[in-house]
């Protein structure tokens, strides 16, 4: 069991920990061992994926909050309401998880094409189109994070606030919201790290002048391989790790990826 | 039921379905301005739906609520004004013990400063004024019972409605609780539902009882109609323990068992066949076998306390239970296992029902004096 557990951690933490060293190199190419040690790769980062970086953070912002707009209302009517439909809306909202990015990228790639021969408006290659798509992958995150952060809460609250005199949008606003403030905060960390890392969907999507941080590091590696990206990767890590350690201290990770 | 009597809440004819389920089916109830009702049943008998439908939880598929002379059936919750305790308490976990009895104040528009003396006028009252900036969850369920229930109360409700209110209590609290809500009920004179399902509860602290079964209303009475006049079988068995004997009844007050064993009745009664007799485990008088009275013999003897615990078999196969006192100077077991007994009950402690499960109510005459010893058995050659 103890070795397992070593093996396990020894496989997981590797290639982390080797990529923090590679990154301090002083290397043009990646040989062992290096001459010396170096910051510059760092301050070289910036620069030359600053452009990527701020595409990646603005799709997941607009991502990210548009799925909350959509997804929190959403969660709220599946957990509480029982309407016509329901079990659709539910199986819709969470499908996109099942489909592999690759094969939702070339859909939406070859939809917009065909809707842009028709109509004229540029949109393959377009921020709408790449948002759009971050959108549909971040929004069964939200939906399932708030459904799952209404269905361990007691309803009673609520019927408790109606029963005192609450109209039922002030019952929303002061009790259903509140109480589901640190599935809200989940849902936002999740789909922020969701989007923030997707390669294989935004493959299809990006147009030139307008690439996401996944995509420039790939387009790199395929002429170099420097310590540079080895220090993009820290950088990358680090905004994930951020996240996830504000996530962990807002929620138990455990019970939210089942 | 009429409307006419001086009700100050009606159900009449109330029923709900759920899918194929009658949940509640024909409830109707009258409950007097002040009157403490206590709804009591199994699991699953529809009291909780019940409650709901006074609370305007659940919507009725038919019959009608009637509050204070308004139809109140298809109002929404929030304008019904009525203060609820819920089994889980149901407090706003992220408002602090005030903000929580506030809430229904706010709703009600009331200036700031009323708000705060009503609250803590509440707080003084459930004796919680040291816990009014905690948070619930940093409370004891006693303590959190309490501050659902002044919550409540604070918006001077129509209707106080108690849904289970004690069961998340350790039994040590139960009875001290259930006292401070029936002296609390009685002081304001609130008109008050609660549901639950532990029979001693309901007795202690019911004005009047609902007994439920399945969806239909078994009997509604005080304490002692349904312990001594129980409508049914099942009230009979469900309030205190009754010891239920299943036979064939004949000559007026013959009934045979399964086993051809024959019980004398000690009252007389029209009609005959099948019949159902409850005897409360208190109500037998266990006597020495050379005594008059119905044979049998003793087949587990328990010492309680304050009372013994007799099981006599009567013929082959039927066990009745009798409790009595114990008796002062140590003689706590007159009687021990394998001793041959008999045993007799009063005319007024003998119940029988029909096949339908309706009372069968003794004839008047000689016998409704009757000594408890004229009892007695018959064993079928």
């Amino acid at each position: 069991m103890g070795v397992l557990v070593l093996a396990g951690v020894v496989m997981i933490f590797l290639p982390l920990v080797l990529t923090l060293y590679l990154s301090f190199f002083d290397e043009k190419l990646i040989i062992f061992p290096p001459r010396g040690y170096t910051l510059h790769w760092y301050l070289a980062a910036i620069p030359h994926f600053g452009g990527a970086l701020i595409t990646s953070l603005e799709v997941a912002a607009i991502a990210v909050s548009l799925s909350l707009l959509i997804g929190v209302p959403a969660g709220i009517a599946i957990a509480r309401r029982r309407f016509r439909g329901r079990g659709v809306v539910s199986t819709l909202l969470l499908a996109p998880l099942t489909v592999p990015g690759i094969a939702l990228g070339l859909a939406i790639y070859v939809l917009a094409v065909a809707v842009e021969e028709r109509t004229g408006a540029a949109l393959a290659g377009s921020f709408v189109v790449l948002a759009g798509a971050h959108l549909l992958i971040t929004i069964p995150w939200v939906v399932r994070l708030c459904v799952a952060s209404l269905v361990n809460q007691d309803e009673a609250a609520e019927e408790a606030a109606a029963s005192l005199g609450a109209r039922p949008l002030v019952v929303l606003w002061r009790i259903t919201l509140p109480s589901m403030r640190q599935g809200i905060l989940a849902a936002t960390l999740f789909a922020f790290i969701i989007s923030f890392g997707e390669l294989e969907m935004t493959l299809f999507l990006v147009g030139p002048g307008m690439t996401t941080l996944p995509i420039a590091v790939l387009e790199y590696l395929k002429y170099h391989i420097d310590p540079l990206i080895s220090a993009m990767a820290v950088l990358q890590m680090l905004v994930i790790g951020v996240a996830l350690t504000l996530l962990d201290r807002y929620v138990r990770l455990g019970g939210i990826v089942r | 039921m009429s409307g006419a009597e001086a009700g100050y809440l009606h159900l009449d004819g109330l029923s709900k379905q759920f899918g194929a389920t009658h949940a509640v089916q024909d409830v109707s109830l009258s409950v007097r301005r002040g009157e403490m009702i206590v709804l009591l049943g199994p699991s699953g008998c529809g009291k909780t739906t019940t409650l709901r439908m006074i609370a305007g939880f659940v919507e009725a598929n038919g019959g009608a609520i009637v509050l204070d002379g308004q139809s109140i059936g298809g109002q929404p919750p929030h304008l019904r004004g009525m203060g609820m305790v819920f089994q889980s308490y149901a407090l706003f976990p992220h408002m602090s013990v005030a903000a929580n009895v506030a809430f229904g104040l706010q709703m009600r528009r009331m200036p700031r400063n009323r708000i705060a003396e009503r609250v803590a006028e509440m707080l003084r009252l459930v004796k919680l004024e040291p816990f009014a900036e905690r948070l619930p969850r940093h409370l004891s369920g006693g303590q959190q019972q309490r501050v659902a229930l002044a919550r409540a109360l604070a918006i001077h409700p129509k209707l106080l409605l108690l849904d289970e209110p004690l069961s998340n209590l350790d039994a040590a609290l139960r009875q001290e609780v259930a006292r401070e809500i029936r002296i609390l009920q009685r002081d304001n004179a609130l008109t008050t539902v609660m549901v639950t399902h532990d029979q001693a509860e309901a007795m202690a602290m019911a004005d009047r009882l609902v007994v439920m079964r399945e969806g239909k209303v078994e009997q509604i009475g005080t304490q002692e109609d349904l312990y001594e006049r129980p409508a049914t079988p099942f009230v009979a068995t469900f309030i205190g323990h009754s010891n239920v004997v299943a036979g064939t009844l004949s000559d007026g007050s013959l009934l045979t068992l399964a086993d051809g064993t024959a019980l004398r009745l000690v009252g007389r009664y029209a009609g005959a066949g099948p019949c159902r007799l409850a005897v409360r485990p208190e109500r037998i008088i266990l006597a020495a076998a050379d005594g008059g009275g119905i044979r049998g013999r003793i087949t587990l003897s328990t010492y309680l306390g304050a009372t013994v615990e007799h099981v006599v078999r009567l013929g082959e196969e039927t066990d009745l239970v009798v409790r009595g006192p114990t008796l002062e100077g140590g003689a706590t077991r007159r009687f021990a296992v394998g001793d041959p007994v008999s045993v007799a009950w009063p005319l007024a402690g003998e119940k029988l029902f029909d096949n339908d499960d309706r009372p069968l109510p003794p004839q008047s005459g000689a016998q409704a004096e009757a000594t408890i010893w004229e009892n007695g058995v018959t064993n079928n050659a």
